[in-house]
């Protein structure tokens, strides 16, 4: 089998080595990928959308359809981490508990013990994260953490960036609150509920502002139709439209990574996570 | 030979990617564990995205975020890097995120049924049903 593959490999990338002497060398200017629409896109992209970063506007006006369905793809992925692995029964295995001011630790086997008490709290089984550097340094670190990921969503028309980058970073540092706590107080921050109804909400706002321009009057997706409710020329409208999918792009990329993280590293659980 | 080195020098991004989608193609085919199966899978897709990003790249120039003012006046595109491929993958990038904690999601099915990751082994329980 290992024989085969690697002739198979080999095979395959000698084709492709060989086809690359057609290609252009590298950092053509005159390549045929940079020639066509893509002269069309820097020229215009400005005057069109009034947004300096042309891969902003090409990605929510110029390719609206495509960024809407990929983000019909996450969503559909953080629902297939779901189906796939939540499970709605407790864990069989024995837990264990802290009491809180004595630091006794308790080992409870199939008892009923109500999951919030001001005694006692809940520890991990097989490794308990109790490390008051990194809990206090993470618990600061979050916020701003959460910031950056607003201002790189929020500056996506002038910078690099945009909502996937920024959503990433949203879901980052719930995660990292997961990591350097543990995962009951990261779903104590943000619940499962509200993160299964963020996720819709994002994709529900794209495709939202789209129904919205025809209701408007113009074509799916046609962000100009919005000059007539943001008292706004059509320019500034195209600006103001690209702005809001990508905060709806932001909102469901970061709902799916935690979602995806929670269900992945409790192993469907969403009690003891990594 | 002289003219082979040459020849790859000048399209040395393309050959980095194929050796890079050679790596990758060659875990998902030979290897036996299902994660480095799907690490293999998310290095073959690393080297498309390498593969797209390399075709944007315009010699001198820069990203693809106009200098203020220059859209009123004309934009040169030689200037500015061809922002298409980068729009491309910066949804792939996010989208094969996803996909791979699906796989992951599938990979952890697969080892409560099977209590293994193997694929020969998971033949061998399958077959002696």
């Amino acid at each position: 089998m290992k024989a085969i593959g690697l002739i198979i490999v080999v095979l395959a990338g000698a084709l492709l080595l060989y086809s690359t002497q057609d290609f252009p060398s590298w950092g053509d200017p005159a390549s045929p990928a940079s020639t066509h629409i893509a002269t069309y896109h820097l020229t215009k992209a400005f005057e069109e959308t009034s947004v300096p970063n042309v891969v902003t506007a090409v990605l929510a006006d110029y390719r609206g359809f495509d960024t809407m369905f990929e983000t019909g793809v996450i969503f559909c992925a953080g629902l297939g981490c779901f189906v796939l692995l939540r499970l709605f029964r407790n864990r069989d295995e024995d837990s264990y508990y802290r009491h809180v001011a004595t630091g006794i630790t308790l080992h409870i086997k199939s008892a009923k013990i109500p999951d919030v008490s001001s005694e006692f709290e809940r520890i991990d089984t097989l490794w308990t994260p109790y490390d008051l550097i990194v809990k206090t340094v993470c618990r600061i670190l979050a916020p701003f953490v959460q910031l950056f990921g607003l201002y790189v969503i929020a500056h996506g028309h002038h910078s690099p960036g945009g909502g996937f980058q920024g959503g990433v970073i949203l879901g980052a540092s719930v995660i990292l609150i997961a990591i350097s706590h543990d995962m009951r107080t990261a779903i104590g921050r943000i619940s499962e509920k509200s993160i299964h109804i963020l996720m819709a909400v994002g994709v529900l706002l794209y495709s939202g502002i789209g129904a919205l321009c025809i209701l408007l009057g113009r074509n799916f997706l046609d962000y100009a139709s919005l000059s007539r409710i943001l008292f706004t020329n059509e320019i500034e409208a195209r600006s103001l439209g690209i702005l809001g999918v990508e905060v709806g792009v932001g909102i469901t990329v970061m709902a799916v990574m935690i979602s995806i993280y929670n269900n992945l590293s409790s192993d469907g659980r969403l009690d003891e996570g990594l | 030979m002289s003219d082979l080195v040459v020849t790859i020098l000048g399209k040395y991004n393309y050959w980095l990617c194929v050796i890079l989608m050679m790596i990758g193609l060659y875990a998902m085919i030979a290897k036996n564990n299902l994660i480095k199966k799907l690490v293999g899978m998310n290095i073959f897709q690393t080297s498309i995205i390498l593969f797209y990003v390399s075709i944007g790249c315009k010699k001198g120039a820069t990203i693809p975020i106009l200098h203020h003012g220059a859209g009123h006046h004309g934009v040169d595109p030689t200037h500015y890097i061809n922002p298409l491929p980068h729009v491309l993958m910066l949804t792939a990038i996010v989208v094969s995120v996803s996909t791979f904690g699906v796989a992951l999601a599938l990979a952890i099915k697969v080892y409560r049924k099977h209590k293994t990751l193997e694929e020969d082994e998971i033949l061998m329980q399958l077959r002696s049903e």
